[in-house]
């Protein structure tokens, strides 16, 4: 039996998110977007695609309850149509709520028009019969596809990921392909996918992934499994690097712009591990070191530079910008010394204002330009290539790529030294790191100066790369968003703050640059607060943790492992030793 | 002269006199005991040696030069290593990490040689790990082997409190402060630890400090005994001497009521 309950919860919880995603205009404004041409447009993605999700939750509960394998499918497929049912009513009412009362002075998208694109542009009768049968049907297949078998399971969420992954980066397949005609196969002139390159595109995936599949996981086991020495090891790795070369100048120029931007917030946020991931220090204010980056090689190489313009080559400007930003480092961090947790951030969050006011001040302007900002960047001279900046981005990206390696090189060495192991003892117990020889005080600027520097690198490639700076570019958001990199991505861990960059600023979108979904801009922040949530709760080490972290947040649990291993007797193994 | 020697160390909090005038001397390949009931200020003796808290009169001498005023890490850098009555581990660390980190104040390694992986800085990390290694063979095979790459908190009790004086002895002090060191552990344990306190001395030839309620342990360690009661010295001497001392068995165990003629 159905547990009706469990499912009308299930149901309202679909219903309140899909009112919820069409209250904040979402639904409205991604609508915009045609996905698959004449059927699917963004909107109704994530307007289905929630209640898909729901659903198929929901059934997935119910099969536990489930012991005939007969009756799965009826009964998931029921489950998944009675939450899209109990969805449809909330959202009908919710619906008929709006075009009956005037909220639109307090929630300004609760409008007409946000019913009509709920509803498929229908209006009340007929679009909220549409609307309800949809749900059903959604609700349903997600239901029905629990109980389906994992092969067709497996070909059925690549089709939909490959399909839908080729619909949203229309831009940048059209981009990459830079031949319209090309691109006007695939895509129609209206916007979206044709639905016969739908069609192709399912065919092929199933086709390949049937044909290749088992060869290719076998192939990654064989390399996993490979010595590190083994010539099948570094043969991966050369075509990792050959790939790393030649990618830039393949992709458009949409996509290395992301890749600058994305390396970018890589650099800041490998900096910032070191601060917090490694030292445990909370820093809210790191955005100061990246502007004292960006405003040391403004000032140095640009000829507009108000006051002092000594238009230095930007690898003569490097070295000073670097001091620049140790001596940024040592002048937040000394004061701050004796300052632990909470206060620690609250202070460098007032210091990261601290530096943006300071910049915008009257005192300053005539050495910053105040809110005119600089101007007139040069871009970086590498030989044979001449200026590189931000018009050529295929050539940049190599640029900041350099500046990752080095980044995440001084990060690798540091964390597994000397250096490491005070960073990680003082972060584990500050007091008994103290009492054991380890002067916290140099520790601490050590790793203020170490992160103040890779911000500053940053900094550098960021002026060199836009062309001007100006203060807006260092609000507290963008310390904000670094950090949030830093922790989705797993604090203390290099590959994670790569993954971290890449999943929020590559895909959402940085706070003053669009991602891969150009579309999120307005609701970035929502989204980064949802996965900061989700991650917060299901897997607080991040996406790639570091063995540390992870088993600072797991202690519980390998502690009742380490237990049961040895069978559940810990002073057996004392005894064992005592004899001995 | 001896290796460590304090004369009216005073420290309050608020109005608690925790230290009110102790007078303490130890010499080199001794072993001292501390001693005294609840509250009677030994834990904040150790933190007061130790650097933890700034004393608020009174002098320490260590090894000839004065310690008034130096940071913790300053007089761990000078051969003093201290335990923790509570233990404190960097639980997250690993076993070997844990010991490793002790060598923190002998080795020299900065950023630029970490970054450029210098030959000398390699060198280093590769006798940071052995000393480590040695370091725990002292406690046999309890915490050697698979144990090396197991986090610190997954151990045993006794073995969390073997692992803290590995750590105190990885930074090569000449005296060593151990702060209940048997506390938590079964009789057997405790006859072991017991011995090897003795080696700490015999074998390894530090000078030890060890405060502890289990008068056992008192007894067999001890080349002399110092009892604190509300901060002040009352008795100092040999296990027996002390043990018989009047104003320590009250301090123990109150006096005896006056008995109506």
């Amino acid at each position: 039996m159905i547990d009706m309950r469990r499912t009308f919860r299930f149901g309202l919880l679909a219903g309140g998110a899909m009112a919820f995603l069409g209250g904040i205009g979402m639904i409205e404004s991604f609508n915009e977007r045609t996905l698959i041409d004449p059927i699917l447009r963004m909107g109704d993605l994530f307007l289905y695609g929630t209640l898909f999700v729901i659903a198929y939750i929901a059934a997935r509960g119910e099969i536990n309850i489930l012991e005939e394998p007969d009756y799965r499918a009826a009964e998931t497929t029921a489950t998944g149509a009675a939450v899209g049912f109990v969805a449809t009513m909330v959202t009908v009412v919710y619906a008929l709520l709006i075009t009956a009362v005037d909220v639109v002075e307090f929630f300004p998208n609760m409008d007409e028009a946000m019913v009509e694109s709920l509803t498929f542009e229908q209006g009340a009768p007929i679009g909220l019969a549409l609307l309800g049968l949809a749900s059903v049907i959604v609700g349903a297949v997600g239901g029905w596809l629990v109980s389906t078998a994992d092969g067709l399971k497996q070909s059925i969420s690549k089709v939909v990921g490959w399909v839908l992954g080729f619909a949203l980066l229309e831009v940048v397949v059209t981009d990459i392909v830079e031949s319209r005609d090309v691109s006007r196969l695939i895509y129609s002139p209206n916007g979206g996918l044709r639905l016969w390159s739908v069609a192709v595109i399912a065919v092929l995936v199933v086709y390949l992934s049937r044909r290749y599949s088992g060869r290719l996981t076998s192939f990654a086991a064989e390399v996993s499994n490979a010595d590190s020495k083994s010539r099948l090891r570094r043969g991966v790795i050369a075509f990792l690097v050959f790939a790393a070369i030649v990618l830039p100048m393949l992709l458009g120029g949409i996509l290395n712009e992301l890749m600058i931007n994305v390396s970018l917030f890589v650099l800041m946020g490998l900096g910032l591990n070191i601060v917090v991931g490694l030292a445990g220090l909370l820093d809210l204010g790191y955005v100061a070191f990246f502007a004292v980056g960006a405003y040391g090689t403004a000032v140095l190489t640009s000829p507009l530079s108000p006051t002092f313009s000594p238009q230095l080559n930007w690898w003569v400007a490097l070295p000073i910008v670097f001091v620049l930003a140790a001596i940024a480092g040592l002048l937040v961090g000394t004061p701050v010394i004796r300052m632990r947790g909470d206060y620690l951030a609250i202070v460098t969050l007032g210091f990261g204002e601290i530096v943006r006011i300071l910049l915008l001040s009257d005192w300053l302007t005539p050495l910053f330009g105040g809110s005119q900002g600089i101007r007139r960047i040069p871009g970086v001279d590498v030989p044979f290539l001449g200026e590189v900046g931000g018009t050529r981005p295929e050539f940049f990206v190599y640029l900041t790529l350099i500046f990752v390696l080095i980044a995440g090189y001084i990060s690798y060495r540091a964390q597994n030294s000397r250096i490491g192991r005070a960073w990680a003892a003082m972060r584990e117990d500050e007091d008994v790191a103290e009492a054991i020889g380890i002067s916290t005080v140099s520790a601490k600027l050590l790793a203020f100066v170490t992160g103040a520097i890779i911000a500053s690198f940053a900094g550098a490639l960021f002026s060199a790369k836009v062309g001007a700076v100006f203060t807006n570019s260092f609000d507290v958001l963008v310390s904000i968003i670094i950090l949030v990199v830093v922790i989705v991505g797993g604090m203390g861990s290099i590959s994670g703050v790569i993954v971290g960059a890449f999943v929020l600023i590559g895909v959402l979108g940085g706070p003053k640059s669009p991602g891969l979904l150009a579309e999120f801009a307005e609701f970035k922040l929502l989204f980064y607060g949802a996965i900061l949530v989700f991650m917060m709760l299901k897997r607080p080490e991040g996406l790639l943790p570091s063995v540390r972290r992870s088993r600072e947040l797991h202690q519980d649990e390998m502690s009742q492992d380490a237990w049961l291993e040895k069978g559940g007797d810990f002073t057996a193994d004392d005894a064992e030793g005592a004899t001995t | 002269m001896p290796l460590l020697e304090i004369t009216g160390l005073k420290k309050a909090f608020g109005g608690v006199q925790a230290l009110g005038g102790v007078d303490f001397h130890i010499n080199e390949n001794e072993i001292v005991s501390v001693i005294g009931p609840n509250g009677a200020g030994k834990t904040s003796f150790f933190n007061v040696i130790s650097g933890l808290f700034a004393p608020d009169e009174g002098s320490i001498v260590f090894d000839g030069d004065s310690l008034a005023n130096h940071a913790p890490n300053e007089i761990t850098r000078r051969g003093i290593a201290r335990t923790f009555q509570n233990v404190r581990l960097f639980p997250n660390l690993t076993v070997l990490e844990n010991v490793m980190v002790g060598q923190h104040c002998r080795t020299h390694a900065g950023m630029w040689s970490t970054i450029l992986q210098t030959a000398g800085q390699r060198a280093e990390e590769q006798l940071i790990e052995d000393k480590a290694k040695d370091v725990l063979s002292f406690f046999g095979s309890r915490l050697a082997g698979y144990r090396y790459d197991q986090p610190a908190f997954v151990l045993s009790y006794a073995n969390r409190r073997r692992l803290e004086i590995a750590r105190a002895m990885a930074t090569e002090p000449k005296l060593l402060l151990l702060d209940e060191p048997t506390a938590g552990m079964n009789p057997r344990e405790t006859a072991e630890l017991t011995e090897l306190i003795g080696d700490l001395r015999d074998k390894k030839g530090f000078t030890v400090v060890v405060i502890s309620h289990e008068m056992k342990v008192v007894e067999q360690i001890s080349d002399k005994v110092v009892v604190l009661d509300h901060g002040v010295k009352i008795a100092e001497g040999d296990y027996d001497d002390v043990s018989t001392n009047e104003d320590v068995i009250e301090a123990y165990l109150g006096r005896p009521a006056e008995r109506d003629e």
